[in-house]
Order: structure tokens, then C-alpha cells, then sequence
């Protein structure tokens, strides 16, 4: 497979695998993947449903094990790492952004954004200043005291970007984010992603198969069945 | 910390209905478990108070009275007994925490009464003391129970003949009318002579030498007492009968003579030395028993006396078995709760962590560790545990202050009047803080469980619960 020269990998995949079981049956969800993603580059997974982007999201995001072969992760070798090692991993290297939002309900978007710099224990001065810059980069700073339950679906969204962007992380990881919006907030929430995305030379990886989503894409990586059956560098750096 | 309490403060909030029916069951469980201690302190200390109003605190006596000497008092008379009550009164370390410091003289024999047509006589158990020393005895109260004594008019240290008899004994000595007892039947007309129980008829001669000439200064009626003196020899002297009240026991109803020490001395010992059975200590407080005894211990090894100190709770078994009674009822009772508040909050938890899964999925991605999501439904246990018991403690404190001022009295078992009752819930600081933790201790152990389960969830199947 060609792989982009320009730019580091922030994520090396090699001879990855990974089965589960599903009642009597082992499901081989991975078949030997072998991928670099470079960084500060908008990437997407692509592929039909069920034919392995969330499992292959879960293992670069590092919330799950591969059953064979090795996952390096911003220079960092997954698999020796303890539980907690991985878990401190994430909380400073890579930020998150659901499909179905997941924020905390009892917390307001201000605290859902602020939640994740005391993860990483950032001082009270520094933390306020970065969760409001970054409320006021998504466009919600007027709704920083609302809860979940009180903001619509692209808010919400706009939160879980501001959420997974604070704490500056390397590597951005997104499964199917504009799945739940209509097409205009779909729309602006791509933008919105593109320009901080282009601001804070994040790592983004989607796993998606929204035709507007995969239209920003600079470097696509085609699934079928669990195997990777084309890289395809979209936009040069 | 801060935000593990704002996150679990806000979800007791969120599911505020569920979170509501737990800390109810909390609160009832602390509600319950303090007003029922509070109850059970009100019967230990008002026993207390009774048998430290009756007994005393200590009491010393002539080694071996306490196994052998109850089967004959007169022989373990204590020699010498205002020595060794002045050497008790001036020591300087009980000085100061004896209230009262008195002597008492046990006794057994015959009472009998020959004023009616119809003589009749019981074997009786007697006790001599002083009766100021007896009033002041009474109003031993530091525990503000209420249930004090006024002097008692019906003995006097003026006129040592006067006596107290048990109400079941002045019914069978024929006394109901002339001491105008209410709920005091006369007894039957016997038909015939043969019925009659059999008395010594040498004692009962002996007995009625001198009654004649006295009957006839008194208005209140005299029995006659008969026992045999520290020499064998037998002995009678009159008691008038200054009153008869209930003594709860049957047993001892039916036996029981409180009269003057001197009228007892004389019964027991004649012309001989005046001795007692026992010098009765009552302190100011009963914290300072174990240090009085042990002082009173060092002492007579000092100055070798062959003496011996026992204590209220050794002398009425009865006391310590109605604790043990008590106490186990409510390690029972606390028990349950227990068990009532764990399976609620292991419940309450339970539902919390399923219907948290994805978040749980979500914090974990973002970088939680394991331990810190146990401790997300760890402290929102706590919490909820923390609510009931607070409610719970509160509620008893108001429930307990409103019984005590409804004056609500009642009859303890052995008791002959009425009481007060009074529930020391507030009194007892050590017993609320006891039950406020043990039950947030309980409610942090339930929701330690499904917690721990929490934190175990795999990040990607809690991600994908719906």
C-alpha cells in the first residue's frame, strides 16, 4: 500500500488483528492490517457497516487490545503499557468525539470541556482560560452553563469537539460524527473541525461514510470485511 | 475529590426519585437503630440508677459473705465497722468521690403478728440501715432520669422501731386494714385450727412476752421479729410497721423487711458487739467505681483487713443480663438495617451503573483511570449513605426530644410506679456518631460492588451499551 512520505506517522499499525468471539462464533474483525497515519493530515476510514472502522478506531484510540500484531501510537508502543499507563495515555495524546455526542449529562458544557485538563491536572488559572478559548472557538460560549439537555444536536456536538481539542492532544479520533445531524449542522460541524483542525495541526481520524465528510478528507483508508484494501492520499500537505 | 462529590451530588439529584427511596431506608434504618438505643440507654441507666439508689456503688464485706455468708448474715459481721468506715471516709482518694458511706446489717427470721384474732407469721428477709443514709441514697440522679425519691417519712433515725414491710407480706401477716392497703385482700376464715401452717409455738411464746405491753403506746401496727442472734440463741424484738409498699418480685414482696440498723443490731446480735453485714458505698458517679475499688483493695491490704468489695453489677446479675439481653436485640436490630441499607444501595447503584455504562465508556476513553470510576460510584454511595443517615439522625434527634417532652410514663418490670419515659438519643454523642458512620460505612461497602464492576467494564462494550 502507498503511504504518504510527507508528513511523520502518528499512528503505525503492523500485521494488526483482531477477533472476538459472538456466541459460538469468532469473528475475525481485523485481518492483518498493516497502515501508517501521518500526522496533522484529516484522515478517514472508510467502509460499509460492519466491515471493521470502529474496531479499527477503537485500536489506534487505544480502548482496545489487538489480538495479534503491534499498535504504536504517537511513538509509543501500546501493548507495554499497564491499564493505567494507557488510560494517563489517552488522557494526554488523544481526544475523542462520539457519534451519539456522550457527554456527561450532569455536567454543563463548560465543565464537560473543562473535564478532561483536570485529567491531566492542569492548574485552575490555565484550565479556565483554555475551556473558555475553546468554548468561544466552537461558537458556544454564550451556552457554556447549559447542560446536555438543554442544547440542540450540533451544540452538543460542538462541545464534544471543544471536549476532545482542549487539552491540545496529538491525535483526534471520531466515529461517524456527523452521523446523528442534519446536513446543514453536518456541514458546519466539518468546517468547524477543518478550521480547527487547520489552527491546531491535530491528528484527525474518522471513521465515517458520510460522502460530505469523506469529501474533506486528506488521506483515505478503505475497509472491506476487515482488510485494508486502499490507501489513497487525497490532499498533498 | 471535588469533582468525583459535584458529579455524584448532581446524579443523587438527577434520579431523585430513586436516590429518595434509598435514603429513605437509610434514615429509617438510622431512625430506628438510634431511637432504639436511645431506649435501651434509658433502661440501662435507669436500672443503674435504681440499684445504685438501693445498693450503692460498692459494697464492702467480711471475706466470704459475698459466696457463703448470704445463708447467715450474722456470721460475717465486719468487726470494728466504724473504724473501717472512718478509715474508708478520710482516705484522700475516695474521700472526695464517696456520696454516701453507710452501713447496713442482713437479716432472716420470723415475722409475726398477733393484734387480731387471727395470728399469722412468715419467714422474712430483713435489712437494717440508716434511714437519712437511705433518703439521701434516693436521690442519687446524675444521669437526670427523674426518678428520684423523696424523703421517706416512714422511717425514721429518731425512733428505731419503726420498719417497711413488703406489701405481700402485710397481706399475709393480716395487715391490709390496719396499714390501709388499697388492692390488699384479707384473707379467708380458715375453718379449722389444722389448716393453719405450723410455727415453733416456743418462738411464738417468746414473741408474745412483751407485745401486749407495747401495743397499747402505738397506733400504727407492730409485727413481731424473730431470729436466731450470732450466738444461736433466739431473739425477738417488735417493729412497728410504719408503711408496706410492692417490692416487684413476688418473692421478695412476700419476705421483704426494711427497718432502723439498730433494731437489726439488736435482733442479730443481742448484747453482744454490734457489727453489720456490709458498708455500703455510693459514689458521685459511677465512672469512678474500678478506682474506688481498687483504692478500697490497696487499702484493706494495708491496714489486713480481712474484707472484700463488690460491686452493684456483681451483686444484681440481673443488671448485666438485661445488657447482654439489650445489646443483643439491638446488634439484631442494627443488623437488619444493615442488611436493609446494603441491599438498597447495592440496588440503587446497580441501576446507577447501568444506565451510566456509556458514560462510563466515554470518561474511560477520555482517560479515567479504573480506580477513579470506582471511586466516582463509591462516593455517590457514601453520599446517598451520608443523606439517609444525616435525615436518620436528625429525625431520631426530633423524634426522641418529642417523646421526652409528651411525658409518656410506664412501668418497668419490678418496678412499682410509674416513670418517666425518656429516650437519650441526644445524650449520647458517641452512639449517634457510631451509627451515622457505621451506616455510610455500610452504604460505601454496597456501593463498592457494582462500582468495582464499573471500573472493570471493557471501555469498547461500555461504549457500545445503549
Amino acid at each position: 500500500m502507498p503511504q504518504s512520505e510527507t508528513t511523520p506517522p502518528v499512528v503505525r499499525l503492523t500485521d494488526v488483528s483482531k477477533s472476538y468471539v459472538a456466541g459460538s462464533i469468532e469473528v475475525r474483525a481485523l485481518k492483518r492490517i498493516t497502515l501508517s497515519i501521518p500526522a496533522d493530515r484529516f484522515s478517514m476510514v472508510i467502509g460499509a457497516s460492519g466491515s471493521g472502522k470502529t474496531t479499527l478506531l477503537n485500536l489506534l484510540g487505544c480502548i482496545d487490545a489487538p489480538s495479534s500484531g503491534a499498535v504504536e501510537v504517537c511513538g509509543q508502543t501500546i501493548a507495554a503499557l499497564d491499564d493505567d499507563a494507557v488510560a494517563d495515555f489517552r488522557a494526554r495524546n488523544i481526544g475523542f468525539i462520539f457519534q451519539n455526542y456522550s457527554l456527561i449529562p450532569v455536567l454543563s458544557a463548560y465543565e464537560n470541556v473543562e473535564y478532561p485538563l483536570l485529567l491531566v491536572g492542569m492548574p485552575a488559572a490555565e484550565r479556565r482560560r483554555c475551556t473558555q478559548a475553546m468554548l468561544e472557538a466552537v461558537g458556544l460560549a454564550a451556552q457554556a452553563d447549559q447542560r446536555p439537555n438543554e442544547l440542540s444536536g450540533g451544540q452538543k456536538q460542538r462541545v464534544a469537539i471543544a471536549r476532545s481539542l482542549v487539552k491540545g492532544p496529538q491525535l483526534v479520533l471520531a466515529d461517524e460524527p456527523t452521523a446523528n445531524l442534519d446536513t446543514a449542522t453536518g456541514k458546519a460541524i466539518i468546517e468547524l473541525m477543518r478550521r480547527v483542525q487547520a489552527e491546531s495541526h491535530t491528528t484527525f481520524i474518522f471513521a465515517t461514510h458520510d460522502p460530505q465528510l469523506i469529501s474533506h478528507a486528506d488521506e483515505i483508508f478503505a475497509i472491506r470485511d476487515g482488510e485494508l484494501i486502499e490507501h489513497r492520499t487525497m490532499r498533498a500537505t | 475529590m471535588s469533582l468525583l462529590l459535584k458529579i455524584g451530588w448532581r446524579n443523587i439529584v438527577r434520579n431523585r426519585r430513586r436516590s429518595m427511596m434509598t435514603i429513605s431506608a437509610v434514615a429509617a434504618g438510622a431512625l430506628a437503630m438510634l431511637l432504639f438505643a436511645g431506649y435501651t440507654t434509658y433502661i440501662f441507666l435507669g436500672m443503674e440508677t435504681g440499684y445504685v439508689q438501693r445498693s450503692g456503688h460498692l459494697r464492702v464485706f467480711r471475706s466470704g459473705y459475698f459466696l457463703y455468708g448470704t445463708g447467715n448474715p450474722a456470721a460475717y459481721g465486719i468487726d470494728d465497722y466504724q473504724s473501717v468506715m472512718r478509715l474508708i471516709g478520710e482516705d484522700p482518694v475516695l474521700k472526695p468521690m464517696i456520696r454516701v458511706l453507710t452501713p447496713t446489717q442482713s437479716l432472716m427470721g420470723i415475722a409475726a403478728n398477733y393484734s387480731g384474732d387471727d395470728a399469722a407469721s412468715k419467714t422474712f428477709i430483713g435489712e437494717g440501715l440508716v434511714p437519712s443514709d437511705r433518703d439521701r441514697m434516693r436521690r442519687w440522679d446524675p444521669y437526670h432520669t427523674g426518678n428520684v425519691f423523696a424523703p421517706d417519712r416512714r422511717l425514721s433515725d429518731a425512733d428505731e422501731s419503726r420498719g417497711l414491710i413488703g406489701s405481700g407480706l402485710a397481706r399475709i401477716l393480716n395487715l391490709c386494714v390496719p396499714l390501709a392497703l388499697a388492692n390488699c385482700p384479707t384473707a379467708p376464715v380458715r375453718s379449722s385450727q389444722t389448716d393453719r401452717p405450723t410455727v415453733n409455738t416456743d418462738l411464738l411464746e417468746l414473741a408474745a412476752r412483751d407485745v401486749d405491753t407495747r401495743r397499747s403506746v402505738h397506733q400504727a401496727p407492730q409485727i413481731d421479729l424473730l431470729a436466731a442472734t450470732v450466738g444461736g440463741a433466739p431473739n425477738v424484738v417488735s417493729m412497728t410497721v410504719g408503711g408496706a409498699q410492692p417490692f416487684g418480685a413476688k418473692e421478695l414482696d412476700d419476705a421483704v423487711v426494711i427497718m432502723h440498723l439498730a433494731l437489726a443490731q439488736q435482733l442479730v446480735y443481742g448484747r453482744s458487739e454490734h457489727k453489720v453485714t456490709a458498708i455500703v458505698m455510693q459514689l458521685d458517679r459511677s465512672q469512678g467505681m474500678g478506682r474506688a475499688r481498687s483504692r478500697l483493695a490497696a487499702l484493706f491490704k494495708e491496714h489486713h483487713l480481712d474484707l472484700e468489695v463488690r460491686d452493684f453489677g456483681e451483686l444484681t446479675p440481673f443488671y448485666g443480663q438485661v445488657i447482654q439481653l439489650f445489646s443483643g436485640i439491638f446488634l439484631f436490630i442494627a443488623l437488619v438495617m444493615g442488611v436493609i441499607v446494603l441491599f438498597a444501595v447495592v440496588n440503587t447503584m446497580t441501576m446507577n451503573v447501568m444506565e451510566r455504562t456509556n458514560e462510563i465508556g466515554t470518561i474511560r476513553a477520555m482517560g479515567v483511570r479504573r480506580g477513579r470510576v470506582r471511586a466516582q460510584f463509591v462516593v455517590e454511595g457514601a453520599l446517598i449513605g451520608a443523606i439517609g443517615a444525616t435525615c436518620g439522625t436528625v429525625l431520631a434527634v426530633v423524634s426522641g426530644a418529642i417523646i421526652n417532652h409528651a411525658g409518656l410514663t410506664w412501668i418497668p418490670p419490678g418496678n412499682n410506679e410509674p416513670i418517666a419515659l425518656y429516650l437519650y438519643v441526644l445524650g449520647r454523642p458517641g452512639l449517634l456518631v457510631g451509627t451515622w458512620v457505621g451506616l455510610v460505612l455500610v452504604a460505601v461497602v454496597a456501593a463498592f460492588m457494582p462500582a468495582n464492576r464499573a471500573a472493570r467494564l471493557p471501555v469498547v462494550d461500555a461504549l457500545r451499551h445503549v
